[in-house]
């Protein structure tokens, strides 16, 4: 015993090792949050009524991987919140639904995500149609440098959906309606769009993404940038918008999450830990993940 | 908020979607073409011009002598008996030339065909002779085969294999003689590295162009490299904002779209004319492309500056150091690789540039290679401007290789530049 | 004595100055540095740089003065029959006076009074020669002098030599406006004298231009034409056409590279493009001159149409392969300006690429694209080498591209390359246009910028 230890080439007794093994095990487990499960918490799929459902999606950026084996069901016609701390993968998740990954170079998206039974990343999928289908509301509010008229016509006049003056003007009130902004702006359909407020671009926006009757809206922190007022609005808006649109709306306020959404999904470096019904995920988490986020302590 | 049903279904939007598909994505297709055809377009006539200028010019490095066996007889190279220096500097080697072109072609005996016999070689062949004599005074008294540089006709004629030169039917019958016997064949243009210019075009060389334009840029250098720094110094760390500065920079950001040609012309009015200022020199050349060059300085040097973090500035300040001591000690230091790459491309600039030149006088026809800043000289791009202009066709192959020397150049500067960026780029 | 000996001179002095003022100051405080208000060198500095700068300032006046002095000088003691009324012949006069004072008699006997004036210019010459070191060398002496007696421990040295530097770096700064002062009052000046000769209307709305004239009658008047509008139509011809080749081009590739071309192609295109914009000018013209106007005209012959060996076309087809990375450049900056929520809004409406760039980002950067091809405008009518060896010199007021066309920087290089004799309307008819070029370019340049600014602020 005392020659191996001084010099110091003998085996360690097992009290020692024992010691060392605990040591480390001991360590993250008091002062982190435990490792996201393999498997995702929850009800990450649903029985019917699914709209758009993902199976196994690994997103990488070059060499680095950002989404790991995601695989969830959205439903139809409700609001389903992407919530999670800031890096999480949500953003680059939702962006999978409506191909806006493939603007980005190095971007390579695996595994298999369908809308209405349909693969959307099948070589023979074209984009143009799929984003018909699947809008996209986005952080800051982008309108383009357009009139207010112009902007919500620009999806109609791309795809052709209007064969005279009046059609389009049709389309152009019922959208702005539906996004609760024609009453403001129905006098001055001529003005550009970027000298709206804040909370009325965003409307604008969401009114541009509604024109060309997409089945999906998603929405990417569409608040963010918004004050409470008008982030009151859109709010209002999402569940009005629900009977008609499925909708996915990333955010990082839980309180936004607990009142647009009807299920919630909880990420964590790039991981789905958790899906259920929102009330659920908000009283009852099982996961000690999304306990310790709902309760504040990472964000 | 009205509830009223949308005026057009998600299946009649699908089905519009998928009817203009096809023609959308056609169109799309064609933009894309039609970008990658405007950058072949691009980058075929970089190509075309560059490839074309190469074939013109590759000749001009390569120049054709004829072979005479010269009988260097004492008699003739030191009539008065003493073979010395003096005596073989001074001697008519011309004639000998002249004698060995007749012992050569022995049928040629009318005058006119003489005169059109002594056309085959070039006019400086007996320059060649005496540097060879002086260099071999042993030669003297011996009969020696030597190779002389032939007139540019010739050279013309026997590059082309007989297209375009203007030769008459002797001279070519001659010169086939000469091929068939192997007595003409293409030496290293070593003349064209070594000579002034000259009305000769076989004996005309790039040497003064060069070194005028190395004087003319020196002067630039010496003058627009503390010009520039000072300039983008004072602008970038110490202007207050206020319409004197504005009024500067509006001046800056203007005179570096000023045409190149009105600064030729202020050269003129204020270095020659008020200043009586030496024309043609490099002085005044350097000068007017100094003022050309600094707002390129100026601009590069205050993004090199603008690029320096303010935590240098603000550790040296808070060291106790002065704004100056801050500017000249730490910021300065970390901001010279950029302006040294600015101040390359800048001198590489004035290095091309031509038409503000032509105005002060660099366009004067000038045989000897200058020796300082003030000798009248001429610059590289003005000796092509000259050599293009020349009606006889040698000196267009005479150009060409003057441009791709000119190329050379700017290309070795460029390099220099990317390789000074490359090694000292820093990301803060 | 040589002015680069007096320099040399004046900087020994200088370094001497600086270790006098040194020393002499540390002797001052016995050596202990903490008794001087700044660093010991800082009072070194400041002797310097009284013994340097004053006299390095009276060398490069008396040196760039001192000929123009002494001509004034001469010519006014000459007998006032030898003075000439133009100021034409005044100059040549000057110059027979200058070349027998160099000797050099020229042809011909002299006027002994012309002797007398080159006997006169030579003496006041040797004057100035043997005034100027000693004036330069004695005010370098004295401001050491006056240094030194300036200085003590708590002389604030660093400051005082700091506030030097700092003007000259105004002074440096302020360089750029003497430069458009000096291009604005050197060719203001000449073209108003022309403008005496001749009319600014004629000058500006005249339909002829054929400056020989006045040389061939040998009068010094109104008797050439100056109708500036043959030589403006020609200009703006040729820089259309520049435009044409150059807008298309360079506006296609930059879109090309900036939203289809992968990162590795922008990576390799991009530089290659630009090489094009670091070809000198003469290259440009020799290679128009010599390859593609006679390619043009054998297409055009081809064809069956009279084309002319120095054609508008072949000018401005070159010159537009020029502007190419001009305008390519410029339009990339103002494309990637445009945020790209705008475009990832386009395409997440299920908008094409093509659809995108056409209908969000072009109409967004429009501003910046107009200011750039302003700026590339400026560029084609300043342009001059290309002109002068592949355009022609003949004046011509056409539509037809496949004529020969002249343009003002044409004009400017033939009217003062060669023989000058100043203040001949045709010397000077050249800084008229060249005012004309100047103003031009300036409108253009400015309004761009403007535009460009707006731009840029709308989006920052």
């Amino acid at each position: 015993m005392t020659a191996s230890l001084t010099t110091g080439q003998g085996p360690a007794t097992d009290e020692q090792a024992a010691f060392m093994a605990a040591l480390d095990a001991s360590a993250p487990r008091k002062e982190e949050p435990a490792a996201a499960p393999e498997k995702t918490v929850g009800v990450p799929f649903l029985e019917k009524k699914v709209t758009l459902s993902a199976r196994h999606v690994n997103v990488f950026y070059g060499a680095k991987q950002a989404i790991f084996d995601v695989s969830i069901d959205i439903g139809k016609h409700e609001v389903t919140a992407f919530i999670g701390p800031s890096g999480c993968g949500k953003s680059t998740f939702l962006r999978c639904f409506n191909r806006m990954n493939d603007t980005i170079d190095d971007c390579r998206v695996e595994g298999e995500i369908r809308l209405d039974g349909e693969e959307i990343y099948a070589p023979e999928v074209d984009v143009v149609p799929l984003r018909a289908r699947v809008g996209m509301v986005f952080q800051k509010p982008n309108p383009f440098p357009k009139s207010i008229y112009e902007n919500v016509a620009y999806g109609p006049r791309l795809h052709g959906l209007f064969s005279s003056r009046g059609e389009l003007d049709d389309l152009v009130e019922h959208s702005l309606r539906r996004a609760g902004l024609w009453e403001e702006v129905k006098d001055r359909l001529d003005a550009p769009g970027t000298g709206l407020s804040g909370g009325q671009q965003q409307r604008l926006c969401i009114a541009r993404a509604i024109a060309i009757q997409p089945e999906v809206i998603l929405m990417d922190e569409p608040c963010s940038a918004l004050d409470p007022i008008a982030t009151a609005k859109v709010e209002e808006l999402i569940d009005e918008l629900r009977r008609k649109y499925t909708i996915i709306i990333v955010t990082h306020s839980m309180q936004q999450a607990a009142r647009v959404s009807q299920r919630t999904a909880y990420f964590h470096l790039g991981r789905l830990v958790e899906v259920d019904r929102t009330d659920k995920i908000f009283t009852n988490p099982a996961h000690e993940l999304t306990e310790a986020y709902i309760t504040g302590r990472f964000g | 908020m009205s509830k009223k049903r949308s005026p057009i279904k998600r299946r009649a939007v699908r089905e519009a979607v998928a009817a203009n598909l096809e023609r959308r994505h056609r169109r799309d297709r064609r933009l894309r073409r039609m970008g990658l055809a405007a950058i072949v377009i691009g980058l075929g006539f970089l190509a075309f011009m560059f490839v074309s200028i190469a074939v013109l010019g590759y000749g001009a490095f390569r120049q054709t002598h004829i072979r005479l066996e010269v009988n260097f007889e004492k008699a003739e190279l030191a009539p008065d008996g003493k073979v010395d220096k003096k005596a073989l500097a001074q001697a008519d080697y011309q004639r000998l030339v002249k004698r060995a072109l007749r012992e050569r072609f022995p049928q040629v005996r009318k005058h006119r065909l003489k005169r059109q016999l002594y056309h085959l070689v070039s006019s400086g062949a007996g320059y060649r002779l005496r540097d060879l004599v002086l260099a071999h005074p042993r030669w003297v008294g011996s009969r020696r085969k030597v190779w002389l540089p032939a007139d540019d006709d010739v050279d013309v004629w026997f590059k082309h294999h007989g297209a375009g030169a203007r030769l008459t039917k002797a001279q070519q019958e001659w010169l086939a003689s000469l091929q068939e016997r192997g007595e003409m064949r293409t030496f290293f243009n070593s003349d064209f590295f070594r000579n002034g210019d000259s009305r000769e075009p076989e004996q005309a060389g790039i040497l003064g162009a060069l070194v005028g334009s190395f004087y003319t840029l020196l002067v630039t250098l010496g003058l627009s490299l503390p010009l520039g720094i000072a300039a983008a110094i004072y602008l970038e760390e110490f202007a207050p904002k206020n319409r004197w500065t504005d009024f500067i920079e509006v001046n800056i950001n203007n005179l570096a779209a000023v045409p190149s040609i009105v600064f030729g012309l202020l050269g003129l009015a204020v270095f020659l004319d008020f200043f009586g200022m030496p024309r043609s020199s490099p002085l005044v050349g350097g000068l007017v492309l100094t003022l050309m060059t600094l707002p390129t300085l100026i601009i590069a040097g205050r993004a090199a500056l603008k690029s320096v973090p303010p935590s240098i500035r603000e550790a040296a300040l808070g060291l106790g150091a002065s704004r100056m001591q801050a500017v000249f000690h730490h910021v300065l230091p970390l901001a010279m690789p950029g302006m040294l790459t600015g101040t390359i491309i800048g001198m590489a600039q004035a290095l091309g540039e031509t038409a503000p030149l032509l105005m002060i006088g660099m366009v004067a026809f000038i045989v000897d290679v200058p020796h300082g800043v003030l000798d009248p000289a001429t610059v590289l791009p003005v000796q092509i401007y000259l050599w293009a202009d020349s009606p006889e066709r040698a000196f267009l192959e005479k150009t060409a290789a003057a441009i791709l020397v000119l190329l050379a150049f700017l290309v070795l500067m460029n390099l220099a530049a990317i390789w000074l960026r490359r090694k000292f780029e820093r990301r803060w | 004595m040589s002015v680069t000996l007096l320099f040399i001179l004046l900087s020994i002095l200088s370094l001497v100055a600086y270790w006098l003022g040194r020393r002499t100051v540390l002797v001052m405080a016995a050596g202990n540095h903490r008794r001087l208000h700044s660093l010991p060198r800082h009072y070194g500095y400041y002797v310097a740089m009284l013994t340097m700068l004053p006299a390095l300032l009276l060398l490069v006046l008396w040196v760039s003065l001192d000929q123009t002095f002494i001509t004034k000088l001469v010519v006014a003691e000459l007998p006032p029959a030898l003075v000439p009324d133009s100021g034409a012949r005044l100059s040549l006069l000057v110059n027979d006076i200058r070349n027998l004072a160099a000797g050099n008699p020229g042809s011909g006997a002299v006027d002994p009074a012309l002797q007398a004036a080159a006997a006169h210019y030579r003496r006041l010459t040797q004057i100035s020669h043997l005034l100027l070191p000693a004036a330069v060398l004695l005010l370098a002496v004295s401001g050491t002098a006056l240094g030194l007696k300036l200085i003590h421990p708590d002389h604030r040295a660093r400051p005082a030599v700091e506030r030097v530097i700092r003007w000259g770096l105004i002074l440096s700064a302020s360089l750029a406006i003497l430069t458009t002062l000096g291009i604005v009052l050197s060719v203001l000046f000449e073209a108003l004298r022309f403008f005496h000769q001749v009319p600014l209307a004629d000058f500006l709305f005249g339909l002829e231009w054929s400056p020989q004239i006045a040389i061939r009658a040998d009068q010094v008047g109104s008797s050439g034409a100056f109708g500036v509008v043959p030589l403006f139509t020609g200009t703006l011809m040729i820089a259309a056409i520049a435009l044409l080749v150059a807008v298309p081009v360079g506006l296609l590739s930059a879109i090309y590279l900036g939203e289809f071309a992968s990162r590795r192609m922008r990576a390799w295109v991009k530089p290659l493009l630009e090489i094009l914009a670091g070809v000198p000018t003469v290259v440009y013209g020799f290679f128009a001159a010599l390859v593609v106007a006679p390619l043009v005209r054998a297409a055009g012959e081809a064809l069956g149409l009279e084309v002319s060996s120095e054609s508008a076309l072949a000018a401005g087809l070159v010159m537009g392969i020029m502007i190419i990375p001009f305008v390519s450049s410029l339009s990339d900056d103002v494309i990637n300006a445009v945020p790209n929520a705008l475009r990832d809004g386009s395409l997440a409406m299920g908008a094409t690429r093509a659809e995108t760039i056409l209908r969000v980002v072009l109409p967004a950067a429009l501003p910046g694209i107009v200011g750039g091809v302003l700026l590339a405008a400026s560029r084609a009518i300043g342009e001059t080498m290309i002109v002068v060896m592949a355009a022609g010199v003949g004046a011509r007021l056409t539509a037809n591209p496949l004529e020969s066309v002249t343009t003002i920087t044409v004009q400017i290089v033939t009217l003062l390359v060669g023989d000058q004799e100043f203040d001949s309307p045709k010397t000077l008819a050249a800084f008229a246009l060249g005012l004309l070029l100047f103003v031009a370019t300036l409108l253009l340049n400015v309004l761009a910028l403007y535009v460009v600014r707006k731009y840029r602020e709308a989006y920052e």
